[in-house]
């Protein structure tokens, strides 16, 4: 069932990184088709304009899932307990995002260590498009 | 709750591989326990269901009444009581507003939050996710990064 997929060593101040793109108007269109959204403000660029915007932009739920695959990739797909986002500022096509992690929790337990992490994700040359935190319960060694 | 707040209806969320798989890839995932016979949902998965299974009447019963023109994604959550749900299991799902209130905003204006709460209950009828989504409705239509 749980694939040892994070250290069971993780530590307080422990911290990770990952770039995603420079994102394309096919990376939104893709997420769009999976997760089903299609408000054409994120794909049809007349219709961003038209709402007074100058082009198309990125889905938050697409950022937002992009931090779930960096926290999930990092400590664990089956792990993961809570994720949590806020979203703060647009994503442009063009745009590359730095997602970081760090460990501000980690609490053994009787059903396994309790992790809390802090996340951020920032677009390259611009300011924090979301922050998030999430928490996985790891198993014990 | 309010005490006079309808039961909300139910509907069913099949939770499946193929799907999993479109969505991991669409996420830039390579990890591989979304790519096993019976993988779990990456961690937003659960936004597919108000996309491709909420009936109508769910949808009506949870809808926020803000204006779209000037109503923003907020914040959104997601809570796993165990290992998230995996390939080839049906969820039940309702959908509910749990909380709206209102704020002045930095910038000036009124700012009005809803948030949704879906909830996901497996075969035997034991909670197993949630989805918390809050949205907020600007005092102005939403301009490039103005937040």
């Amino acid at each position: 069932m749980t694939t040892a997929q994070a250290s069971p060593a993780v530590r307080v101040g422990d911290m990770a990184e990952r770039s995603f793109g420079p994102l394309t108007v096919t990376d939104i269109v893709r997420y769009a088709g999976a997760s089903g959204d299609f408000n054409p403000l994120h794909h049809d660029d007349a219709a961003a304009k038209a709402a007074g915007f100058p082009g198309v932009f990125s889905i938050g739920m697409f950022q937002a899932a992009l931090v779930g695959t960096f926290a999930t990739d990092w400590l664990g797909a089956e792990t993961v307990r809570r994720f949590t986002t806020r979203f703060k500022e647009q994503v442009w096509p063009g745009d590359t995002l730095t997602v970081a992690g760090s460990v501000t929790s980690v609490r053994p337990g009787v059903e396994g260590i309790a992790v809390e992490v802090d996340l951020a994700c920032t677009r390259d040359g611009g300011g924090v498009a979301i922050s998030g935190r999430a928490e996985f319960l790891l198993p014990n060694p | 709750m309010a005490p006079d707040a309808p039961t909300p209806v139910t509907f069913e969320v099949p939770v499946e591989r193929g799907k999993i798989r479109e969505f991991a890839t669409a996420t830039l995932s390579e990890n591989p326990a979304y790519r096993t016979a019976d993988p779990v949902i990456p961690p937003t998965f659960l936004t597919t269901a108000g996309f491709f299974w909420q009936s109508a009447e769910s949808k009506a019963q949870a809808r926020h009444g803000l204006d779209p023109r000037r109503t923003l994604h907020a914040e959104q959550e997601y809570v796993f009581h165990g290992p998230p749900p995996r390939a080839g299991q049906t969820l039940t799902a309702t959908s509910r507003i749990t909380d709206r209130y209102e704020k002045e905003g930095r910038r000036g204006g009124r700012l009005t939050f809803v948030t949704v709460v879906m909830e996901f209950r497996d075969e035997h009828g034991t909670l197993v996710a949630e989805q918390r989504s809050t949205a907020v409705e600007t005092a102005h239509a939403p301009k490039e990064n103005d937040r």
